[in-house]
């Protein structure tokens, strides 16, 4: 009765879409601007790489070994030896300030009891309001000092015996996919998903809403055009803009933040092209349900950005989340395509290893669009 | 298609408990003019909708060209052209674009599509403006615009609904002269306004208020049969004072001022001239004229609507 799927129609609907998309300099902005200046931010800003830490030294004994120990730390890539200060009140207020992260703090019998090879104590002090960070560069201190009480114990044996001592034991590690083990080379490829998700969703979110505010719908509905023929025709700009928000996407990852891909890149943007109308059919159930730009825009972004960057495995952990936590996350698309990028991006690899995010995002991308042409309904109540 | 081109049956529409339209039964014949009139809020647009499909009618039946409305809706939207009250075409949109979007929406044939484009263009006018944006013209362009938009595809039902509202009258006049040329082809016309000059162009009209239809007949029935009150229309000066003087004057039921004049509803205008004049007079006004007058279609509707009112204050008292 409803008739089948007219191609002229829906070709219709895609022109003018593409007109609208092309005339309104805003939307063109939130579709190309937005996206790269996220990635600028957050790329930037959200290295969880820990370098430089600010370090105060108060170095009471002024001998050979204490100045020993703290080039040490001057040679470290990871703290910044800074302040000098001459007291604990001078520490504390450093510390206080937030002029310096940490200080270390060598007694003044430091030089005396090393020389002689007796126990002696380091202390450092840390602002511990940022745990991870603190964690982290505690864990640097300590290995700076262990590095440096094992050599005195190894000169100490070599004097004795003649030569060096074997250790009993020796860890050797290395880091694969992300050698250096830099973050940015993690973080970009699950952020193009976050802001993959966020853009499209918002760009469609506004399409259906806007046409029941100007009442545009009610002259649409009360002709032959089907629901189905009117939000793919929707869909057709803001997939091709989602597209070129991709490749602009990996080009900066690539050219601007060295994150290279190791896997291919015909699959990259097939899975891409996926993950987009799965996100942009999700913008079109919202504004079809909302009928105000205003609350469809806000809903978007809720339902959107927030399990994209919180609940994907973008930012953190899965598996550090509680059960019920981790359960929710297999409702976020966005997971899917974290994983799916990082998989490729880093490891290089290809369907035989992400055939189920795979799968899943089709399954979301099917179940997104089909809710979204039957949620649309030719009626005004 | 048949004789009747649109046939309402009890239709009835509520939101809640307000009833909207109230069981509204009507025919429409094939090239008619059918003026629907009544104020704001009467249940002008509502009918309307439930007729294009737009809305689902609580209760009763209805057709558009020989579509059931309750079951055949797509069917419907095929053949009729329907215009809302607010402007619906897209301001981001040239004339152009905006005629090619709807010409591929109605799928009108390619052959025939440039031959149509044409023609709009021309009846509108907007030859010269075909690569303007739509927002930037005025009201009365606009308007004519939307209308040949929804005749792109030649529909033989046109729906209106208040279509000149905010323009100015001598473009609502040319959209009249547009209206008369489509019924002259045989186009079926259901419109919609609150304007009373314009119901008088009209075939025929029905006259609905809070939901119900209060009287249906051609514009001159409505001023003769239909009219039970007689007219009398007194010129004096002072108008806006003697108002007052003569609707307490005895077998008046109802008294407007008209411009400088004064129109007064009773059952009987010979017997009540000589005694309103001398009312006046004896309150001290200068009377012109006191004479008899063919009731305006405005009349009609204050008589009509007001002789509802009462009739329902009436029930209501018996009722408490």
């Amino acid at each position: 009765m409803s008739g089948a799927l007219n191609f002229r129609r829906l070709g219709a609907v895609a022109r003018k879409e593409f007109i609208h998309v092309l005339r309104d300099p805003r939307a063109l902005a939130i579709a190309i601007v937005l996206p790269m200046i996220m990635l600028m931010i957050f790329g930037y800003a959200l290295t969880m790489d820990l370098d430089r830490v600010p370090l105060a030294v108060w170095d009471q004994s002024r001998t050979p070994q204490s100045r020993e120990l703290i080039s040490r730390f001057e040679g470290s890539r990871y703290f910044s030896v800074g302040a000098r200060p001459g007291s604990y009140a001078e520490v504390e207020d450093a510390l206080a300030r937030g002029r310096t992260m940490m200080a270390l703090v060598v007694p003044v019998e430091f030089g005396r009891r090393v020389a002689s090879g007796r126990k002696v104590q380091v202390q450092v002090l840390t602002d511990g309001s940022d745990a991870n960070t603190t964690t982290l560069a505690l864990s640097y201190a300590d290995a700076i000092v262990r590095g440096y009480s094992q050599e005195i114990l190894v000169e100490k044996a070599r004097r004795l015996t003649g030569r060096p001592p074997a250790l009993p034991l020796d860890l050797r590690f290395r880091a694969w996919f992300n050698t250096d083990m830099e973050s940015r080379i993690f973080i970009v490829p699950g952020l193009i998903a976050v802001i993959m998700m966020l853009i499209t969703a918002l760009l469609t979110s506004l399409t259906v809403a806007r046409e029941w505010e100007t009442g545009s719908m009610e002259q649409l509905i009360s002709t032959p055009l089907l629901g189905s023929e009117l939000i793919l025709g929707k869909l057709a700009p803001y997939f091709v803009i989602g597209m070129v928000d991709m490749l602009l996407s990996v080009l900066a990852g690539r050219f601007l933040f060295g994150v290279p891909i190791r896997g291919s890149l015909a699959l990259l943007f097939g899975v891409s092209a996926i993950y987009l109308v799965g996100a942009l059919s999700l913008g079109i159930l919202i504004s079809t349900k909302a009928k105000s730009q205003l609350l469809a825009s806000q809903f978007a972004f809720v339902a959107t950005f927030l399990p994209a960057f919180l609940l994907s495995g973008f930012m953190f952990d899965i598996g550090n989340m509680p059960t019920a936590l981790q359960a929710v996350t297999y409702l976020i698309p966005a997971r899917y395509f974290v994983t799916f990028l990082r998989g490729l991006y880093l490891k290089g690899t290809g369907l035989a290893q992400l055939w189920p995010e795979c799968l899943l995002m089709v399954a979301f991308g099917t179940l997104m669009l089909g809710l979204a042409i039957r949620s649309f309904k030719k009626r005004l109540a | 298609m048949p004789e009747l081109a649109v046939t309402l049956r009890h239709l009835e529409r509520r939101f809640g408990d307000f009833v909207a339209v109230n069981r509204i039964s009507l025919d429409v014949r094939k090239g008619e003019i059918f003026g629907f009139l009544g104020p704001n809020g009467a249940g002008k647009s509502t009918t309307i909708r439930m007729l294009c499909g737009l809305l689902e009618p609580t209760s009763g039946q209805g057709t558009v060209a020989g579509y059931d409305i309750l079951t055949e809706r797509e069917e419907i939207k095929r053949g009729i052209g329907y215009m809302s009250q607010k402007f619906s075409l897209y301001d981001d949109l040239t004339v152009e674009e905006n005629i090619d979007f709807f010409s591929g929406i109605y799928r009108v044939p390619p052959e025939k599509k440039a031959g149509r484009k044409a023609w709009v263009l021309d009846m509108a006018h907007l030859q010269e403006h075909r690569r303007t944006r739509t927002g930037l013209l005025p009201g009365g362009w606009k308007q004519r615009l939307s209308l040949g938009c929804a005749l792109l595809h030649e529909p033989r039902v046109l729906f209106l609904d208040e279509p000149t509202s905010g323009v100015d009258p001598l473009s609502r006049r040319s959209f009249w002269d547009l209206i008369y040329q489509l019924a002259g082809e045989g186009v079926t016309v259901f419109v919609t306004t609150h304007y009373m000059e314009e119901a008088e162009y009209c075939d025929r009209l029905a006259l609905i208020y809070r939901g119900e239809l209060v009287a249906l007949g051609t514009p001159s029935e409505m001023k003769g049969e239909l009219m039970a009150d007689q007219v009398l229309c007194v010129s004096c000066d002072r108008s806006h004072e003697a108002l007052g003087v003569a609707a307490a004057v005895a077998g008046v039921r109802d008294a407007a001022l008209f411009g400088r004049d004064i129109h007064l509803m009773t059952e009987d205008a010979a017997g009540l001239a000589p005694r309103l004049r001398q009312s006046l007079e004896a309150a001290g006004f200068q009377v012109d004229a006191v004479e008899r007058i063919t009731p305006s279609l405005e009349d009609v509707f204050v008589s009509l609507i007001e002789a509802r009112d009462r009739a329902e204050g009436a029930q209501q008292e018996f009722r408490a």
